[in-house]
């Protein structure tokens, strides 16, 4: 990174540090701070519509669809997470790539499982073995990004569907007078107005998301309690920066993360019910109208 | 016809690229001088310097992925790589899962590291990394067996006196007795395992002929001694 960074043996003090803080492998661990938030980024929204979607099929008339928004919901909900995290990447790669062998080779006579093996045909496998790392990086982040939204998904769902039963059944009621139809009481009324009783349950469903990610490291995925664990270990000369045992110092550095990122969403998360009592009859809606009168 | 011999070639070229033989190398890159992630943040070491090799003699393509210890045999049967070259002993129970090319290293001797002389190797209680030839020769001894998914968490225990000593391979445990005074190698070494070897899945005949030529090439022209002289010095030669 820096020019006397040539030869790490000749250093010292704060000169050492800034060489030994500059390092690739450092700027791996830096990265995937950027690895952690993208993760949450896209997982955050993707399980909310899953949630969102196994809610309004446990609440349908039609019984096949409740049956599987109640199982989702009771299913996942029921599993222990990281149990839950190692069996679904592992089972969708295996059925994506056995599907796809089903459907580009149908000439294979050999047996897809051989012994302990799974052996699908060349052009089934799932990234191609020909293409680049980031690839493979890529689907492994995605694999992930879809089991985090399966597992929170389903408790989201649960949130939300006792949010939808939460929405004053007077409410409800009138719509209904009105004329509005099963589908214009729902969008019109119930959505808009279930959203402050869901907050409290969504907002700690996102604190959990949030210290869930570290589980990213159980699925492969180079995140940042692999790297602290990799550059904390003791190094001996074998290394260009030989140091000690120095995993208390990283370890804290994350611990900092954490409670940055989830001390900044409760202040978001507080934010937001006040905008959403605001005209609800609720405890919080009632102070708001009371301190204007 | 003519557009049809053509298509066939253009067929035939594109099946030939599609196969361009690209071997997925998995490795633990947590264990040196054998792999480890050096500060540049590639992956290094003796393991490294052979699987190139060999893959150089070879001409085949590799790309090296790193995996945990614990699971870094069912991966491959998975599929997500092709083969490990972790510095991984030939034994009898890893040959009824995976199946290995020749050794690429002779057996090299496993040591005990303890803070002071006078352990008691044989009822103390013993540091090995999880699935290790380490830790199935200290649970065989009789000694307790505390076993920890990294290497480096092995010597972190003997360091904050959890355990009484740490086996493993000795050109591991090397530099950290050098470099640390309160470290010392305490008993005989003791030779475990059939030498390294590069694991593969027992599906892949054709891969596992290949590298075992290009091993052997290695070896009668002297280039493996070179390499083991190099990351090893303590380790025998062949």
């Amino acid at each position: 990174m820096f020019d006397f960074c040539t030869d790490p043996d000749a250093i010292e003090g704060m000169t050492w540090l800034a060489c030994y803080l500059t390092t690739g492998k450092h700027m791996a661990f830096y990265t995937s701070f950027g690895t952690v938030l993208l993760l949450l980024a896209i997982t955050a929204p993707i399980a909310l519509l899953f949630g969102f979607f196994g809610a309004v099929a446990a609440r349908s008339q039609i019984a096949p669809l409740r049956w599987l928004g109640k199982g989702y919901t009771a299913m996942v909900r029921g599993v222990p997470d990281i149990a839950f995290f190692l069996f679904v990447p592992i089972a969708m790669d295996q059925g994506f790539e056995w599907l796809r062998h089903k459907t580009k080779c149908p000439d294979w006579e050999f047996p897809v499982r051989q012994g302990s093996d799974f052996v699908v045909c060349d052009i089934a496998k799932l990234p191609q073995s020909s293409s680049a790392q980031w690839v493979h990086e890529a689907y492994g982040f995605t694999l992930a990004v879809l089991a985090f939204a399966v597992v929170f998904g389903a408790f989201a769902a649960n949130v939300l569907y006792g949010a939808m039963n939460a929405v004053p059944r007077g409410q409800v009621e009138t719509a209904e007078a009105y004329g509005m139809s099963r589908h214009q009481t729902f969008w019109r009324i119930v959505v808009p107005q279930m959203w402050v009783y869901a907050l409290p349950g969504l907002s700690n469903l996102w604190q959990i998301l949030i210290k869930a990610t570290p589980l990213l490291f159980l699925l492969g995925v180079e995140d940042i309690v692999y790297w602290a664990r990799e550059l904390g270990g003791s190094k001996t000369s074998t290394y260009a920066y030989p140091h000690p045992d120095w995993r208390l110092y990283y370890f804290t550095a994350l611990l900092v993360f954490y409670l940055t990122l989830t001390s900044l969403s409760e202040r978001f998360f507080s934010g937001m019910t006040t905008r959403l009592s605001r005209g609800q009859a609720t405890m919080g809606g009632d102070a708001q109208r009371k301190a204007e009168a | 016809m003519k557009k049809l011999l053509l298509g066939t070639a253009a067929l035939a070229l594109t099946a030939t690229v599609a196969t361009a033989d690209v071997v997925r190398m998995g490795t633990e890159g947590a264990y040196p001088p054998y792999n480890f992630i050096n500060d540049a943040g590639n992956v290094d070491g003796f393991d490294v310097d052979v699987g190139n090799e060999a893959c150089a003699r070879a001409n085949l393509t590799c790309e090296w992925v790193t995996n945990e210890w614990d699971s870094i045999i069912p991966n491959l049967v998975s599929g997500n790589y092709d083969t490990i070259v972790a510095g991984m002993s030939i034994t009898a129970e890893r040959d009824e899962v995976i199946d290995f090319t020749q050794n690429y290293a002779p057996p090299d001797p496993s040591a005990y590291v303890a803070m002071s002389e006078d352990v008691d190797l044989n009822a103390g209680v013993i540091a090995a990394q999880t699935g290790t030839i380490q830790a199935s020769h200290v649970a065989e001894s009789g000694a307790t067996l505390v076993e920890f998914s990294t290497p480096d968490e092995t010597i972190a225990a003997v360091k904050n006196g959890e355990v009484d000593a740490v086996i493993a391979d000795k050109g591991f445990l090397e530099p950290f007795v050098a470099e640390d005074a309160d470290l010392m190698f305490v008993s005989e070494d003791v030779i475990l395992g059939g030498g390294l070897g590069i694991g593969l899945r027992e599906s892949d005949g054709d891969l596992k002929a290949t590298l075992d030529a290009a091993i052997q090439s290695m070896k009668d022209d002297g280039t493996l001694n070179e390499l083991i002289q190099k990351w090893l010095p303590a380790s025998a030669l062949f």
